[in-house]
């Protein structure tokens, strides 16, 4: 008999901690299942971030190392400069690369590092217990921001994949999202050319993707689905703000 | 090998790159600008890597990264940008990741003065980083001296898989004198990291395992094993076979000086001096700050020796060692400037006669 679906051998053997409903769990998936269908889990080197997905190690079949909160795009950059032809991404949270790594992540960008990154945008910092992140939205509430997050005190929501497009050197940038089955399938195809990109040598890479949070969103996973829909994408619009012809 | 006049932050440049290093990452900082500069020109013609880094914060994470993936790398910076490592430098302690970094120490708190200082005592040799970690810390006193160190630092480093800080001041830095670049090494290539260093990050190729690299425990116990098992008897190993000191005209003085770095040269034109007056002064001189040579103690003449005087350009921080060192075996004093003023060797020798005097 021939099976018609695999556990990919991108995923190591491990239940994962993350919560019913988290995207982490997709996201991972899908990078790992690209690697493995481009013959790269071999040459690849993961950056993970501080976040819940810090021990991403302990699910990703690759080579991993975890950055201090914020560093990863200059960690991978010093990792890619020594294995100029290794597949090196980070996967980075929104507090880590919007807030904290705000600096790191504009630079790498600047400097069309041959690097890919994962921005994993679930409007919250999900690892300390829901505090307000750069990327929650006006009238979210979260626990550093119990009536709602107010555009007097923080402004607005920062549109990482907007910003990283204005460098003209992150050639392919792109924000999907993980909440239908058809955006999932979109979200694959994005991570495919971020990792085509690199390998092509033509710049830096940025897929941000909408996530759940549905612990510190106080949701239930398929409410929190529908809160992406309705909350995360009319702010956060969907689709390529950039894309090489090569990879088109 | 042929004797060149060179600047200090050039020749520790230099160094580097004949140790094998060939990847710098580095912001820049007065009073170490020559580094990168010489760095950015020289490193592309031997086939390294160069990148001025968006900050200190970013230098340290290219390091961590790029020893990580199992190069000789190296970053420089002085004082208020080594504070701004210590982050990153913790990832490369409790990761266990070779890396050279200088730190040409200026004067603080705070952005403070550019001028010459030694204020970073305590950061450096005690740790600014949190948690239980220690940087092996050497405090070269001419250019040629920080030279061998450097060169011999990236050995330090492989074999401890540790940080290892070179902590010069300002004049060092700045000043010129005839030095010998000792030999370029071979350097190890991307293809051989795998065999020369199995725990890098090269991709498994499919052929191993997949290496991880991680500095967060969701289990304390693997923390404390971390800690006990491995950091632990490496810093045990550093303390029996690191320490490094000179010492001069210890026997039969009347006091002992305790000098490092440039301020070790003061203190002996100062000691020649107070010679010359009749009063006999020897001196003590680290030339690792971590591990502190604690041994250097048992040499001073307890027959002669009223007391032991720490010249810093600091408020006492090294005296705190020299009285551990000491285990109440003599009384101290200290001799010092701070705020990037110098000792001369006059100012040196009079308040050492006030010292002496003092203890009748
Ligand atoms: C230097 C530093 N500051 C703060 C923290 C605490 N911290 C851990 S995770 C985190 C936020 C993570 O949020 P995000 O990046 O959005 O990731 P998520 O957990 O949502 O995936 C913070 C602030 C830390 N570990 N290190
Ligand atoms: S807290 Fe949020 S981001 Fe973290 S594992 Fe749970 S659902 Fe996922
Ligand atoms: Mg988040």
């Amino acid at each position: 008999m021939k099976p018609v679906f695999e556990y990919t051998q991108g995923m190591r053997d491990k239940e994962t901690h993350y919560c019913p409903g988290c995207s982490h769990g997709v996201a991972h998936r899908l990078i790992m299942e690209v690697l493995v269908e481009r013959g790269e889990l071999g040459k690849a080197i993961g950056v993970s971030p501080v976040g819940c997905s810090i021990t991403a190690h302990q699910y990703l079949n690759v080579d991993m190392i975890e950055s201090p909160h914020g560093r990863a795009p200059a960690v991978a950059a010093g990792i890619k400069r020594v294995h100029p032809k290794a597949q090196v991404f980070t996967y980075q949270g929104d507090g880590d690369l919007a807030s904290i790594g705000g600096n790191e992540i504009l630079h790498s960008a600047e400097r069309g590092e041959k690097i890919c990154t994962f921005f994993i945008n679930n409007a919250i910092y999900g690892m300390t217990g829901g505090q307000m992140a750069p990327t929650t939205l006006i009238g979210q509430k979260a626990t550093t921001c119990p009536y709602g997050r107010d555009l007097d005190n923080y402004g607005l929501p920062m549109k990482m994949a907007e910003i990283v497009s204005c460098m003209d050197l992150a050639v392919y940038v792109e924000r999907v999202a993980l909440n239908t089955p058809a955006n999932i399938r979109k979200a694959k195809q994005a991570i495919n050319r971020a990792f085509e990109v690199q390998k092509l040598g033509l710049g830096y890479a940025f897929v941000e993707i909408l996530s759940a949070c549905p612990t510190n969103w106080g949701l239930q996973p398929a409410k929190a689905m529908e809160w992406v829909t309705r909350n995360m994408i009319p702010y956060f619009p969907l689709g390529q703000l950039c894309c090489p012809e090569e990879v088109k | 090998m042929e004797k060149k006049l060179m600047k200090g932050n050039e020749a520790f440049a230099a160094a580097a790159i004949s140790a094998g290093c060939r990847y710098y990452f580095g912001y820049p900082i007065t009073p170490q600008n020559e580094v990168p500069e010489y760095m950015s020109r020289e490193l592309r013609n031997v086939g390294g890597h160069f990148i001025q880094a968006e900050s200190e914060l970013a230098s340290i994470s290219f390091i961590y990264g790029a020893a990580a993936a199992g190069a000789r790398c190296m970053t420089s910076s002085s004082s208020i940008g080594i504070a701004l490592m210590q982050e990153g430098l913790g990832s490369c302690v409790v990761c266990e990741l070779p890396c050279v970094i200088i730190n040409v120490m200026r004067a603080g708190p705070g952005i403070g003065a550019i001028q010459p200082a030694q204020a970073d005592y305590t950061q450096v040799v005690k740790s600014g980083m949190n948690g239980d970690a220690h940087c092996i810390v050497y405090a070269p006193t001419s250019i040629q001296e920080a030279v061998n160190m450097i060169y011999h630092a990236f050995d330090v480093a492989d074999e401890y898989r540790n940080p290892v800080i070179i902590c010069v001041d300002g004049m060092i830095g700045q000043m010129m004198e005839p030095v010998i670049i000792p030999e370029s090494r071979a350097v190890i290539e991307e293809k051989d990291i795998e065999k020369t260093k199995p725990w890098a990050l090269c991709g498994h190729r499919n052929r191993r395992d997949r290496n991880k690299i991680n500095s967060v425990f969701l289990n304390q116990y693997e923390l404390e094993d971390r800690i006990m098992n491995r950091l632990l008897p490496k810093f045990e190993k550093a303390k029996k076979e690191l320490p490094e000191w000179e010492s001069r005209n210890l026997e039969g003085a009347e006091a002992v000086f305790v000098a490092y770095g440039s301020t070790a040269r003061i203190a002996i034109e100062a000691m020649e001096l107070l010679e010359k007056e009749g009063i006999k002064v020897g001196i003590i001189r680290p030339k690792t700050l971590w591990p502190f040579p604690d041994a250097a103690f048992d040499e001073i003449d307890s027959k002669t020796t009223k007391v032991v005087i720490s010249v810093e350009l600091s408020l006492g921080q090294m005296l705190e060692d020299i009285r551990l060192a000491l285990e109440g075996r003599y009384p101290t004093a200290l001799i010092n400037r701070v705020g990037g003023i110098l000792l001369s060797p006059v100012e040196v020798a009079e308040r050492t006669k006030a010292v002496l005097g003092g203890m009748k």
